[in-house]
């Protein structure tokens, strides 16, 4: 009974993660295909994927091998393009208190923009810390096994998909963020804080390492976060005018 | 690169990485978050999705393209526009990428 429910639990993470996998397919073949370029060898290309599994900072990573940047450097820069993964932990972390270190250890180590976007989505408004783990494990096992398929197309087949880039299946990445972002833009500020965390990266773009990005997230929450702790001493003060939100 | 500098800078990749990860997601369960971080947190998911989106639809070459040629941006702007009115996510990803296409290979 508990591992019915269980497993469905498990498929509808994998299912909602479906429209990414969409996104994520491009990426990890032009992936394969750039680490070859790069000069990495093949079992090089295929371990990062296996155990680095972070597919910006994988890409980062081949363009500075094709440059001969050195490896401390490059360790360095995947570090800083990877710091927004920390902000999804502490986000995704509060949901998951109780769940032991033999689930922490992968869920962590599987902790990717797209997972993170589809199991935040879920965890605030599904209250079963059982149901939570499963979801992400559906949804971060199917990430994973994709990765690593596309991540072997790529290097055995990605010289002769060369164009396969001007598909723009970027956009398939982006739309899927709008529907996700879109509807938890429920008050004022939530809406500020989307619009300064995409002015400030676009205006930071020119950074390198995806510093830009990193700026925009930090500049977006403290934002909003401000604005919300504004109008609430406003409300508390004024308690006859009402609240629109929360 | 030879094969030990290969081996150490996979190794050092996924010592950062999963270093970032692991000892954050693992705190977080286990300690009682502050009211004000968890509010601060809340922000998190709107504010990175923007900002890793927002320059993938303002400037998909490179440089700021505010133009109705620029098919990522319109696709993208008819998206929001499909997301606010259903906040459905399957609608909104099948008819986004409908337009995008459309507006990539028909004009």
């Amino acid at each position: 009974m508990i591992a019915d429910i269980r497993r469905s639990v498990f498929l509808a993470g994998a299912r909602d993660t479906i429209p990414m996998i969409v996104g994520a397919i491009p990426f990890g073949i032009l992936f394969g295909t750039l680490g070859i370029s790069a000069g990495l060898s093949w079992w090089a290309v295929m371990a990062m994927s296996l155990f680095v599994y972070a597919g910006s900072s994988q890409f980062v990573a081949a363009s500075l091998v094709s440059q001969g940047v050195s490896g401390i450097v490059i360790v360095v820069t995947t570090f800083v393009v990877n710091l927004r993964h920390g902000l999804y932990a502490a986000s995704v972390g509060r949901y998951l208190s109780g769940l032991p270190r033999r689930w922490l250890l992968p869920m962590g180590f599987a902790l990717t923009d797209e997972t993170y976007a589809i199991a935040i989505k879920r965890f605030e408004t599904d209250g079963d810390v059982d149901g939570r783990r499963w979801y992400y494990a559906g949804s971060a096992c199917l990430m994973y096994g994709n990765w690593q398929v596309c991540t072997v197309l790529g290097i055995l087949f990605g010289q002769r998909l060369a164009s396969f880039g001007d598909l723009g299946l970027e956009f398939a990445m982006v739309v899927t963020f709008i529907g996700i972002v879109v509807p938890l833009i429920r008050s004022y500020p939530m809406l500020i804080c989307a619009v300064v965390a995409s002015g400030v990266s676009v205006v930071l773009n020119f950074l390198p390492h995806k510093l830009g990005l990193f700026a925009g997230s930090i500049a977006g929450i403290s934002v909003g976060f401000l604005l919300h702790q504004w109008r609430l001493i406003q409300a508390s003060s004024q308690p006859k005018q009402g609240l629109r939100d929360e | 690169m030879s094969d030990i500098e290969q081996i150490l800078l996979i190794v050092g990749m996924m010592v950062v990485t999963f270093g970032v990860r692991y000892p954050i997601l693992s705190l977080s369960g286990r300690v009682e978050l502050p009211e004000w971080l968890q509010t601060a947190l809340s922000f998190v998911p709107v504010a990175v999705l923007s900002a890793l989106s927002a320059p993938i639809l303002l400037m998909p070459e490179g440089q700021l393209t505010i133009a109705f040629s620029n098919e990522y941006l319109m696709a993208g702007l008819f998206s929001i526009a499909i997301a606010a009115l259903s906040r459905h996510l399957l609608l909104t990803i099948a008819s986004g990428m409908a337009v995008f296409l459309c507006l990539r290979f028909l004009f």
